[in-house]
């Protein structure tokens, strides 16, 4: 059973078509994993056990009838909290929404359906996504499989740390300023945030539009592809969604294990470093990820230094955009139609009642948000933030134009520092906000990027991440750079950087 | 950059629609200052000329053909209300005493 476990999605789904495991077998083991250790982790706000069961054992009938459905059919699956999911609870960590049951599936999670992936459950987040630590949840803090006093990162701390501590084989994250790309970072995990438009926002509960993008969280390159190919592609019902088809990432992901990057150049951000950035960058972060451009190097690719001038601006030009859109959206969390009602005394007003439960409903770091958003919207300062924000955006943009001119890919490390300890950075939001310092740039811009193992930091021996960008539409640079670097990564340190976690209490595996 | 106060951050508030306590009032204001402090590093980046960016990919009129799909029924529609009144949302009243 533990060998399932450890299995990574694409040797699951070998595994699956010769006949060795069933899907009720794999998913059970996961399920059996995740009430072992989740006690612990805390990556899950929501299992569903017989719905995943049941799921499963459909699959196992269509592989004997012949009929399946997509490469993954029967590979288990946990999905992020902010995904509308028919018939099962998404709260997106908040108490605003607590028990809510949503009518409808989002359609990443239809086409996880209609691909046959079980569905094990709901991961936890920061609340409404906002964070990068997942303390933010108004459900307790996930904790990091490599450590459980520390954060997980965030938002999707739950997907990453239910991959990392082999509770699910695939996860779904979202990703509006780093919340798929930073958790993978720091628990040593696979995550990809693709070109904005390329996977469907519809049922994804808005925190940022213009920013928020759904993606893969796995444990290989490879498993991102799969999943990515799973659930991406036009939607008619996202009238942001890209009309035209992906690119052939599980090709370019196969590609790139072989190892050649022979022709290909690689651009090395100098605004996004110890060097020329800034925020406080852990030496062995930036160690960790010298060691991945030289092995980038051997496989034959070339390094080029590009400056993005603009990008010392991002972190400033996200924290006026994103409060301004977050406030617009939640403002219909309004006691009216769904979630929490509160009244304050009897005979209340729905103004009062409004009032009364967005204070009760909503956590601390939210409200940050909300308040900040209608300020930078407030007429009189319009200009001078949220308009200012907006063509600072557009010179973001241009940067990411002119380095893709001189380079195929850019690189730099995912996060800053290592996963720090639960509470360090809880009531200091700049300090919480400069952990997404190297991946707001790309959401900003709407470009892919993936994160991308790089290894254990010496100071602390926890992971670090290394972030692949491409200009948008070619994601499949992503796959190509990432799989390469996994498999050189991979070959030099003798297996998976996951092998070397320590064994969580309660777990087998 | 103007120092955001604590009267300020309440009239905000009360724009957005949430009650805050005393306590919370001390607690956000002084984080709020700061935060706009350090946002407040975009002014003048950008000059008169560069045009504003609404969204990454730059798509406009998008369209679908204009036939009946299925959607929620009343049922599902109203599952998740805190209140239901003969298939409607039943909400607390809307005017004031005075009005």
């Amino acid at each position: 059973m533990g060998d399932w476990l450890r299995s990574t999605a694409a040797e699951l789904a070998d595994a699956l078509a010769a006949g060795e495991t069933t899907s009720v077998e794999v998913t059970r083991a996961y399920l059996d994993r995740i009430a072992a250790v989740d006690p612990a982790v805390h990556a899950f706000l929501h299992v569903d056990a017989d719905g995943a069961l049941a799921q499963a054992a459909a699959s196992d009938e269509r592989r004997a009838a012949g009929t399946l459905l997509s490469p993954l059919d029967g590979v288990p699956i946990a999905v992020k909290d902010v995904l509308t999911t028919a018939g099962l609870p998404t709260t997106c960590g908040s108490r605003i929404l607590e028990g809510w049951v949503p009518p409808y599936d989002a359609t990443v999670v239809r086409r996880l359906r209609e691909a046959g992936l079980p569905i094990l459950g709901k991961t936890n987040m920061d609340e409404f996504a906002m964070g990068s630590s997942t303390e933010h949840s108004a459900y307790g803090p996930t904790h990091n499989p490599w450590d459980l006093d520390r954060i997980p990162g965030g938002s999707g701390g739950g997907s990453a740390a239910a991959v990392a501590a082999f509770e699910a084989p695939l996860a779904i994250g979202t990703d509006t300023g780093g919340s798929i790309r930073q958790p993978g970072a720091v628990t040593g995990t696979v995550g990809v945030k693709p070109t904005y438009g390329g996977v469907s926002r519809y049922g994804l509960v808005a925190l940022a539009n213009s920013l928020d993008q759904a993606g893969p969280v796995t444990r290989t390159v490879l498993d991102a592809a799969l999943l990515h190919e799973v659930i991406g592609g036009h939607d008619p019902l996202d009238s942001t969604s890209i009309d035209q088809p992906l690119p052939a990432l599980v090709e370019a992901a196969r590609q790139g294990a072989t190892g050649d990057l022979s022709g290909l150049r690689i651009g090395v951000v100098t605004e996004l470093s110890a060097t020329g950035g800034q925020g406080g960058w852990q030496s062995g972060v930036m160690s960790r990820f010298q060691e991945s451009v030289d092995l980038l190097v051997e496989a034959g690719a070339e390094v080029v230094e590009v400056s993005c001038p603009t990008f010392v601006h991002a972190l400033a030009t996200y924290y006026l955009i994103l409060p301004a859109e977050a406030s617009s959206n939640l403002a219909k969390f309004d006691a009216m139609r769904y979630g929490l009602r509160v009244w304050p005394e009897e005979g209340a007003s729905a103004e009062d009642v409004m009032r009364a439960t967005r204070d009760a409903g909503f956590g601390d770091e939210v409200k940050r948000r909300i308040i900040l958003g209608t300020y930078a919207l407030s007429s009189g300062y319009y200009d001078a933030y949220y308009g200012q924000a907006q063509k600072v955006r557009t010179l973001i943009a241009r940067d990411f134009d002119a380095a893709f001119e001189k380079a195929d890919v850019l690189v730099s490390p995912t996060a800053p520092t290592t996963a720090f300890r639960l509470g360090e950075k809880l009531d200091d939001p700049i300090a919480m906000y400069l952990n997404d310092l190297a991946t707001i740039p790309a959401n900003l811009a709407g470009v892919p990027g993936i994160s991308v193992p790089s290894g254990l930091a010496d100071e602390d021996g926890l992971p670090t991440g290394f972030q692949v960008l491409a200009p948008a539409l070619a994601d499949d640079r992503l796959y190509r750079v990432g799989a390469a670097l996994e498999a050189a990564l991979t070959a030099r340190w003798g297996g998976p950087l996951l092998d070397r976690a320590p064994a969580l209490e309660g777990g087998a595996a | 950059m103007p120092e955001i106060s604590r009267d300020e951050v309440a009239h905000l508030a009360t724009l957005a629609r949430i009650d805050l306590s005393d306590d919370e009032l001390d607690h956000l204001a002084p984080q709020l200052s700061v935060i706009l402090e350090s946002v407040a590093s975009i002014t003048g980046v950008a000059g008169d000329d560069v045009a504003p960016t609404s969204h990454a990919l730059p798509l406009t009129n998008v369209f679908r053909e204009d036939v009946v799909t299925p959607c929620l029924t009343p049922e599902q529609a109203l599952s998740g209300a805190p209140e239901v009144e003969e298939q409607r949302f039943s909400v607390p009243r809307i005017l004031g005493e005075e009005q």
